[in-house]
């Protein structure tokens, strides 16, 4: 009864709110905060595993960033991959989302067919799409070819290889797209509809011009920049089908700091290109609330 | 929109389009079955039939089991997302309570380390810990594969929220009962709490099932291989030439999230929606 009473009392609160939040903390510092700490630093030394020691060398690593040819490849196939993913998975899936949302039947099974890329092993479903592309027993070429079109090498030539491994992350990402799109179009307030259609919008076009689209603003900002990220962090696709191969073309700049990280072990430079993916991810994060506070509100 | 339903005939165009887009979408799974009953010769041939003319599964599953030890895959795959998803709730829970609940100088400070914690990917840390764990001889543990995962600043974030639409009579009646502090997160707040632990619970197991990053870095033989890296190493093995097997090895390795997703599809996706947030 005594504790009871102590733990009403402000300082009882107190230790009992440190004391509850002791171990998160603790995880916080020895999991998240440090290692951040560290990747920052190293960022900035010449460290290798297995060297004996390493050298403060300021902005080298950055320097030596602008001058190597196989970063700038994957920086730009990165920005390539986002560029491609983005539109794609987002216009599908809004698409997909207005006609799942235009009737009453089949909400529930489409809703689980289009979500199943999601919740399924990245690296077993990159297995199945590296058969699928096969450029000689591949489904999809043989479909090609008894249409009498051509048979592309899909993911082992240097000019089709990004192009596919986009296909795949569009594949990826439009189901879950999709169910926050359902979620947003559900917010709608019917009686909008019927308004609009008073004020004289009678095409399905100008209802979705006037009403949907305005009112799914902040769901489409959401959905743009969690889309983003998410292609920003590329890796599974890459380092199961191509390696960055062929000749660099699908090099993307997570599976770069991982090579130079873990398999050549330049932990240094590793950490500096960590920084750039770091930087690209905050920049996403910032242009989101800065057009938060602008534009896309109407409730 | 309209209430009643629209007569089929009219409601046709619409289903069909939307047929037509879950076909392409299933297309990567429909083959990845039927290959995974081909014979290898007949997957060379390239034929467009789905449906093997010798039927050849027995084989292809049998050869993956004896080739990789899928049920330690499995195994290390259901320990190091149960042991994630019980760190990540036995520590986020009660930091969440206090965060929503009780009144204590530096929390502020607290929720800002939050904040920020959830700017990171945690791709940034890998380097440094994989470091760590290298010095101290933990590569190829369990440790290595579930304590970097232990804090989830998103977890804390989500339980905050939830916590602070708990009314506070329930939390003061507790304490008039004599209950601790601790006592009140797990005996009142989190049995109030359900629909976003279970949210959060999805969450986390399909992330970290479907991992590859970091098991990759810090894990090399089969002995706490997770799902993702069996899939990996039977490539390797097969010189990934074998197809159909190979595309058995997919189906047994994606089987468990996908059917506990077609058991229980509405959690699921309602779970990953609202926890979408992190991504």
């Amino acid at each position: 009864m005594a504790l009871t009473r102590a733990a009403r009392a402000p300082w009882g609160e107190a230790a009992a709110a440190w004391m509850l939040s002791a171990p998160a903390v603790l995880a916080y510092v020895l999991m998240l905060a440090l290692p951040t700490l560290a990747t920052v630093l190293l960022a900035f030394t010449d460290f290798e595993l297995g060297a004996t020691g390493f050298r403060w060398i300021g902005l080298d690593n950055f320097a030596e960033m602008l001058s190597d040819r196989g970063f700038g490849i994957s920086l730009r196939n990165t920005l390539i991959y986002v560029g491609l993913v983005t539109p794609g998975s987002i216009a599908g899936a809004l698409a997909l989302a207005l006609l799942i949302e235009a009737g009453l039947r089949g909400r529930t099974l489409f809703r689980a067919v289009f979500f199943l890329p999601v919740v399924s092993l990245t690296v077993a479903m990159a297995a199945a799409w590296q058969y699928l592309l096969h450029p000689t027993i591949g489904p999809l070429n043989a479909m090609l070819r008894l249409a009498g079109l051509g048979a592309p090498e899909w993911l082992s030539s240097s000019s089709t290889v990004l192009v596919s491994l986009a296909a795949i992350g569009i594949w990826e990402n439009l189901g879950f797209n999709l169910v926050l799109f359902l979620a947003g179009l559900t917010a709608i307030p019917r009686e909008l509809y019927a308004a609009a259609e008073v004020d004289g919008a009678r095409s399905a076009w100008d209802r979705f011009r006037l009403v949907t689209w305005p009112m799914l603003g902040p769901t489409t900002l959401f959905v743009l920049t969690i889309t983003m990220i998410r292609a920003v962090r590329v890796f599974d696709t890459v380092a199961v089908l191509t390696q960055g191969g062929p000749n660099k073309a699908s090099q993307v700049l997570l599976y770069t700091m991982y090579e130079e990280g873990f398999t050549y072990f330049r932990l240094g430079y590793s950490a500096a290109v960590t920084l750039v993916f770091l930087a690209i991810v905050l920049a996403i994060m910032w242009l989101q609330t800065k057009l938060l506070d602008k534009r896309v509100h109407y409730v | 929109m309209s209430e009643p339903r629209p007569p089929l005939l009219r409601d046709a165009p619409r289903l069909a389009l939307l047929a037509l887009a879950g076909v392409i979408m299933l297309m990567p799974y429909i083959w990845m079955v039927a290959a995974s009953m081909k014979p290898l010769d007949e997957i060379f041939r390239a034929s467009l039939s789905l449906w093997p003319e010798r039927f050849f599964a027995i084989e292809n599953y049998g050869k993956v089991f004896a080739t990789i030890p899928v049920g330690r895959y499995l195994w290390n795959g259901l320990v190091v997302c149960g042991g994630i998803l019980f760190f990540q709730l036995l520590f986020a829970v009660p930091a969440g309570y206090a965060l929503a609940k009780l009144r204590f100088p530096g929390k502020d400070l607290v929720f800002g380390a939050v904040m920020l914690g959830l700017l990171v990917p945690p791709h940034v840390q890998a380097l440094p810990l994989y470091v760590a764990f290298s010095q101290v001889g933990l590569l190829n543990s369990y440790t290595a594969l579930i304590a970097p995962f232990t804090i989830s600043v998103f977890a804390i974030f989500l339980f905050r929220q939830f916590f602070r639409s708990l009314p506070d009579d329930l939390i003061h009646a507790a304490r008039l009962d004599g209950f601790s502090e601790l006592a009140i997160v797990w005996r009142v707040v989190l049995p109030n709490a359900w629909p976003a632990a279970t949210a959060f619970a999805i969450f986390s197991v399909v992330a970290h099932w479907n991992d590859l990053f970091w098991p990759l870095i810090v894990v090399n033989g089969t002995d706490y291989a997770t799902p993702a890296l069996g899939v990996l190493f039977f490539r390797s093995a097969e010189a990934g030439d074998d197809f159909g097997a190979l595309m058995a090895a997919a189906v047994i390795m994606t089987a468990p999230l996908v059917i506990a997703f077609l058991l229980a599809q509405r959690r699921f996706v309602e779970g990953i929606a609202t926890t979408g947030l992190k991504g």
